[in-house]
């Protein structure tokens, strides 16, 4: 931790998440990724909305927002093309990205604006304590959802590539170190970028689901992960209750904010 | 001095707002605000700003927010449905502490309503629109160049008080076309947020100074620090104790409300023998001073006091005026909104409300009735 | 090389207990964890990299000083 040390507000310690949160643990990974690329810590700002993910950004020693539900890319839209020189990273969760922040999700990917989007993926809502979201598990069980969730969950990779993403990637808290390689990759795409960090909630999905304790519930994501790669030579059953971890996507298009850049300059340089 | 030329009152708030240094709009298209939006979108680039058409309402406001934390003045502009949708991160604003413009162009509610016919209908909304206790600044100009006079105010404000501030146009004044001539850069006075001449290990990001408003730092510049919507201490982490609670809240009404004399902008016709007052603002004022003349033609001792600053609404200014008349005559494009506040202060046997809430906007005569009855009654 | 353990930081998950290779770990009766075999620890830092709650880390001693 020696390296990461100055990128946390040490005073505000300990966090509010719950033993074996794995929101921690993928917050140790970022600034991990944060410290290997040296990003400038002025002109870094991270930006999240609400919800356990969210609080992550009060413990970040950085220029930090925390928003309101779902609304961290439009502020992170602004700020970036505000100062398109900050580096801007938005936390969020499986519920304030997709369902309330839905919207501003795709958008910002249709625009691929350059912001890096780490979305913490416990599948479940659980500040408000358990309530199922656009990516818990069809079937699982929540609190507004007793008899397990009758949805389908979004497939939120397909979705961010759809929409217009031209990073997109997966890692899981038991794959700590390659989910800080992803975040290197996505924070240095220029253009948005998405990582799906799927992390444990053992309190209320692991209890709710019977996922057993933090360990076992980590000890899952390692069972049920496919590599991206491998997983292109695996048949269907083979892959029937997997996920995918590693790098989904990478494109190249035009980012919004440098191409705005360029109509101002023409504009001002073609001005008296 | 600028020569004279016919604008818009959409277009006059727009150039008012970029001779105050608005460089950012994020914004999305409403009826009867676009033109706010398609003015910046031209003219933003042009000088080196930066236009946003955002995917909603709600995302402009975040977008702006977002803007201004990063060190830009910001602006978005909307009507009715629009403004009730920003209605949360207005509040967020007003917590966190973000000076931004939301230019709201009244149309006819609620819901869908008329799209393109006038009302004074946020009135109260203004006021109360987002949840949560809080101070308010609203400025509603009654002409196109007080359009451009009520942008600068307006951005002043929000840079000075650290606060989200709202131009309430009404479709009347924002569609209008008037031949206006606009001051020079030069005679424009301009407001910056107060900066910290603190080191960054010294600087608490929201600890008031003696006018109450803390100093701002933009992110970039070393200063980092926590924005958040939670209650929060000095240093913006979350404080959720009840010490805090009180002391921002208050904050939050009293760095306003200790200068409400710098913020009260109204305009007085007629008032010096005045026995009969009308109070009016926005669109309305215009059919108003109208009647008032009219009458005054008759011989009615009549006068017309102008609000410009709704909120805070400029309870001692009102009452003082007040006193000396016997009638007081509360025309509004609205089932009744200013005139509640009104009869707060001023004694309700007095108030007579007039009220057009058809997607018409005021006929001289509708106003010029009611000050002759108040004429003939109080004979 | 050494683990250094903040108690006030850890609360007691588990997670580091279950994933280290050498069993060095366990729980005291604080429930806080603490190095129960530290001559096991190769300092993998698999530990550090799983703990939540930046409780537990690997320390490099610099050359020359007794680990």
């Amino acid at each position: 931790m020696e390296g990461i040390e100055k990128y946390l507000r040490k005073s505000a310690l300990p966090h509010i998440w719950c033993p074996g949160c794995g929101n921690g643990i993928v917050l140790a990974a970022m600034l991990r990724a944060i410290d290997k690329l040296q990003l400038d810590q002025q002109k870094t700002v991270i930006v999240s909305g609400i919800g356990c993910s969210s609080r992550a950004s009060g413990y970040m020693n950085f220029n930090t927002v925390h928003t309101a539900h779902g609304r961290a890319l439009p502020f992170a839209t602004g700020i970036k093309l505000a100062n398109p020189e900050l580096n801007v990273i938005v936390i969020t969760g499986d519920g304030d990205c997709t369902a309330i922040g839905g919207n501003h999700f795709i958008h910002s990917a249709r625009r691929n604006i350059d912001i890096t989007t780490i979305i913490f993926n416990n599948g479940i809502y659980g500040m408000t304590g358990g309530q199922y979201s656009p990516l818990s598990p069809q079937n699982s069980k929540a609190t507004t959802a007793p008899y397990g969730v009758g949805e389908r969950p979004f497939d939120i990779g397909n979705l961010a590539i759809a929409a217009g993403a031209t990073y997109v990637a997966r890692g899981t808290a038991f794959h700590a170190t390659q989910l800080t390689d992803l975040v290197v990759s996505a924070i240095e795409n220029k253009g948005f970028s998405v990582v799906d960090a799927i992390t444990q909630c053992p309190i209320a999905y692991g209890r709710k689901n019977k996922m057993g304790p933090a360990a076992q519930m980590m000890k899952w994501q390692r069972d049920h992960a496919v590599m991206a790669k491998a997983a292109a030579k695996m048949t269907p059953e083979a892959l029937q209750d997997k996920f995918l971890i590693g790098e989904l996507h990478r494109s190249v298009a035009p980012e919004y904010v440098a191409e705005y850049e360029k109509l101002v300059a023409r504009l001002q340089g073609g001005e008296a | 001095m600028n020569k004279a030329r016919l604008m818009q009152g959409n277009e006059a708030c727009t150039e008012g707002a970029l001779a105050a240094g608005v460089r950012f709009f994020a914004g999305y298209p409403i009826t009867p605000s676009t033109e706010v939006a398609e003015l910046s979108a031209e003219k933003l680039p042009k000088l080196g700003g930066k236009f946003i058409q955002m995917e909603d309402e709600i995302a402009s406001m975040g977008a702006v927010c977002g803007a201004s934390l990063a060190g830009m003045k910001a602006m978005t502009a909307t009507s009715g449905p629009g403004f009730s949708l920003k209605q949360e991160l207005i509040g967020y604003a007003a917590m966190a502490e973000i000076p931004v413009v939301i230019v709201n162009v009244q149309r006819s509610g609620p819901s869908t309503g008329l799209p393109t016919a006038p009302s004074q209908g946020d009135v109260m909304q203004t006021r109360w629109g987002t949840h949560g206790d809080r101070g308010v600044i609203a400025l509603s100009p009654g002409s196109v160049r007080e359009a451009f006079d009520v942008a600068v105010h307006a951005v002043n404000f929000a840079e000075r008080f650290r606060t989200p501030v709202v131009i309430l146009m009404d479709e009347v004044i924002g569609h209008m076309r008037e031949k206006v001539t606009l001051p020079t850069q030069e005679e424009i006075e301009i407001v910056d947020r107060k900066r910290t001449t603190l080191p960054p290990e010294e600087f608490q990001a929201y600890k008031p100074d003696g006018d109450e408003v803390p100093a701002m730092m933009p992110f970039g510049e070393g200063y980092y620090h926590h924005v958040t919507g939670l209650m929060h201490n000095h240093s913006g982490q979350p404080a959720l104790d009840s010490k805090t609670t009180k002391e921002v809240l208050s904050r939050l009404h009293t760095k306003i409300d200790r200068a409400i004399d710098d913020i009260t902008l109204y305009t007085e016709h007629f008032l010096e023998d005045a026995e009969i007052l009308v109070i009016t603002y926005g669109g309305s004022a215009r059919a108003a001073l109208a009647a008032v003349k009219q009458a005054r033609e008759q011989g009615v001792k009549v006068g017309m006091l102008k609000l410009i600053t709704i909120w805070p609404f400029p309870k001692e200014m009102v009452q003082t005026v007040a006193a000396k008349a016997k009638k007081v005559i509360v025309p509004e494009m609205n089932y009744g909104q200013l005139v509640g506040e009104i009869e707060r202060y001023v004694d309700q046997g007095k108030v007579i409300p007039v009220n057009r809430y058809d997607g018409h906007l005021f006929h001289p005569n509708d106003i010029l009735t009611p000050i002759l009855e108040a004429q003939g009654g109080s004979k | 090389m050494a683990l250094a353990i903040n108690q006030k930081l850890c609360k007691g998950c588990g997670i580091c207990i279950e994933f280290c290779p050498k069993k060095v770990l366990a729980l005291s009766d604080k429930g806080k964890v603490y190095a129960a075999h530290p001559d096991l620890c190769i300092n993998c830092g698999l530990c550090e990299l799983r703990c939540p709650d930046f409780a537990i880390q690997v320390i490099k001693e610099s050359k020359g000083e007794k680990s």
